[in-house]
């Protein structure tokens, strides 16, 4: 059974090792440029490598993710916890779960084939008409396939998971919280932003942070949509430039990746992608249970 | 606002006062009606796309489905013969060869956890770290597949598969399982342990037997996330159009499926992947709600537990 609890652990330190090992290569050949370097060449003899759009590409669509997903998943919680009776907020959360069951390829699919259009016509072109001229950010033509309906469809994908989340952290707020501020005849918007808000800070923070880490590592759904840029195009001049992520262009180029050089840049990819998730996700681990250990105490 | 002019000092100044009160009083309510719209709204923006997802993929995927699209290999894409029989099969033998190696250690690692370690570092690192585990994005778990299992077998193969879903699952079935089993109230263990029957006795049969539900919802939770998994599959099981060949060569998944056929530009390949999808999000779905449907019992279960 130690054997079993130690095997868990074996498995980090394996995903570890097996991300730093495959890219040696590329970091003996490119150096700590890799990093910063903006080419993409795999044609051999002519090979060069730079993960800095992918980067940037990941980094911008998760952040729409979380600008938008954030705000409704929270709505969510806040709706399910404390404002609709069970009978109704019951079934809400089970639906919401259901949206976290459906596999992130069938979101890609819907994306590429329904939503995309949806989002050209209703979103993207009446803010490039709108502002196309004068504001730099919506200055292209929109087409759908762009880091703007990636980080739309992130923020769905991301929605179940902080939202059930921020709905457990609610729950665990003792009632003499919520019954003290309703005693001062606060209002129940000034319960929630005023009271519990603040009361679980650090555990809807890691929520969202734990979010976060979905969007950043997320892959079949973003490859789908995100227009698949290379090299230095891949870093997004508008909202509505096609980009690339790290794990899009992993997932994208791994089965044409012959030469040694080329499959080790990918891998290296990776290994920014395992670098950056962990300290999500060690910093959201340490918020959330730092709010869950407040929780058996707190309970009435 | 326009009584300054006429009324006495104190009287016009509780007026004012008043009157500010109710306006902000007012404010507060309208503020209140927008926060509780809001959030309505919040749920209604989350169920669109469920709502269209199933719709779409049920629309557009039910007539790709026969039997010939069950069971029989992809034909002439370019006129739409054939079917997906291998993704299946190959699905169900990833996930099931996963399942095999997880759900063991998954639980037994779950077991130590809860009813061996106590609060000793060791179990607190695991603890942590398997946590940890859960956010490392499955494509960064098929790299390992791939450098470990495939570089030195020296083809894609259906263990590198497996290996790489069975990490995806582990840390899922450890923490469901630890907390299950920290939900069975010590009071059974401690009437177990004072007739005398040994503690591996009291674990097996009477601690994880009245917490199988729970455990069992761990699994089911991990075989449905792993079954939708794609990104791991490209570097490991690489997918084919053939049926299993042997546990040295290539298989086929739906999700893999499903990913060639929308990047084909066939009408017939996109109804397929339709198709595929709905193959997929039926066995997905099925087994969420079987795992709602044991979850409703077992909370039914614990709560006679508890009273007894």
């Amino acid at each position: 059974m130690i054997g079993a609890a130690g095997y868990t652990l074996f498995m980090l330190v394996i995903v570890a090792a097996s991300v730093v090992q495959g890219s040696v290569p590329i970091f003996s050949f490119e150096g700590i440029g890799f990093l910063f370097g903006t080419d993409w060449n795999p044609v051999e003899g002519r090979e060069s490598y730079g993960a800095l759009p992918y980067i940037v590409g990941t980094l911008v669509s998760s952040a729409i993710a979380m600008a938008i997903g954030v705000p409704i998943s929270l709505g969510i919680a806040v709706f399910i916890s404390e404002i609709s009776p069970p009978r109704i907020g019951t079934p809400i959360g089970f639906i919401v779960e259901i949206l976290a069951a459906i596999p992130s390829i069938v979101y890609g699919l819907w994306a590429l084939f329904v939503f995309r259009f949806w989002i050209v016509d209703f979103i993207e072109r009446p803010l490039y008409e709108a502002f196309g001229g004068t504001i730099p950010l919506f200055a292209r033509t929109p087409f759908g396939l762009d880091i703007f309906t990636a980080g739309i469809v992130l923020a769905i994908m991301i929605i179940p998971i902080i939202s059930s989340i921020s709905r457990e952290i609610l729950k665990a707020i003792p009632n003499s919280q919520r019954e003290a501020a309703y005693s001062l005849g606060a209002t129940r918007w000034e319960t929630v932003w005023k009271v519990l808000f603040p009361y679980a800070k650090a555990g809807l923070l890691g929520a969202a942070i734990l979010g976060l880490g979905r969007a950043v590592g997320e892959t079949m759904l973003v490859t789908m949509v995100i227009g698949n840029a290379i090299g230095a195009s891949a870093i997004p001049d508008t909202l509505f430039s096609p980009s690339q992520t790290l794990s899009s262009l992993i997932a994208n180029e791994f089965n044409e990746a012959v030469t040694v050089f080329h499959s080790s840049a990918l891998i290296a990819l990776g290994a920014v992608l395992f670098i950056v998730t962990m300290g999500i996700n060690v910093g959201a681990q340490l918020l959330v249970s730092r709010m869950v250990k407040v929780t058996p105490g707190a309970k009435e | 606002m326009n009584n300054t002019e006429n009324s006495p000092h104190n009287v016009d100044h509780r007026k004012v006062i008043h009157e500010a009160i109710v306006r902000k009083n007012y404010k507060r309510k309208i503020v209140n009606r927008v926060f509780t719209g809001a959030t309505i709204a919040c749920v209604m923006i989350a169920m669109i796309p469920l709502g269209s997802i199933l719709f779409e993929v049920v629309k557009n995927g039910i007539s790709a489905i026969s039997i010939e699209f069950l069971t029989q290999p992809q034909g002439s894409i370019i006129r739409g013969d054939g079917g997906v029989g291998p993704a299946i099969q190959g699905t169900l033998l990833t996930v099931g060869y996963a399942s095999l190696i997880g759900v063991p250690i998954g639980i037994l690692a779950g077991v130590y956890l809860s009813e061996y370690a106590g609060n000793s570092k060791f179990a607190y690192t695991v603890r942590f770290f398997n946590n940890v585990m859960t956010g490392i994005p499955s494509i960064v778990i098929g790299i390992v597949g791939y450098i470990v299992l495939v570089i030195t077998i020296g083809s894609f193969n259906i263990t590198a598969g497996a290996v790489a879903l069975s990490i995806i699952m582990i840390p899922i079935v450890v923490a469901v399982t630890e907390e299950t089993l920290k939900l069975v109230p010590n009071s059974i263990r401690e009437a177990a342990h004072s007739l005398g029957i040994p503690k591996w006795k009291v674990t097996l049969f009477i601690t994880l037997r009245s917490a199988k539900n729970g455990v069992l919802t761990g699994i089911v939770l991990a075989v449905s996330r792993v079954a939708g998994e794609t990104a791991p599959l490209i570097m490991t099981i690489l997918g084919t159009s053939l049926f299993f060949q042997g546990f040295l060569s290539p298989v086929d998944a739906l999700p893999l499926r499903i990913w060639r056929f929308a990047s084909q530009p066939y009408e017939h390949a996109h109804s397929f992947g339709w198709g595929a999808a709905l193959v997929l999000i039926i066995m997905v779905l099925s087994l969420s709600i079987l795992l709602r449907f044991l979850v409703l019992e077992k909370s039914f279960k614990s709560g006679s537990l508890v009273k007894m």
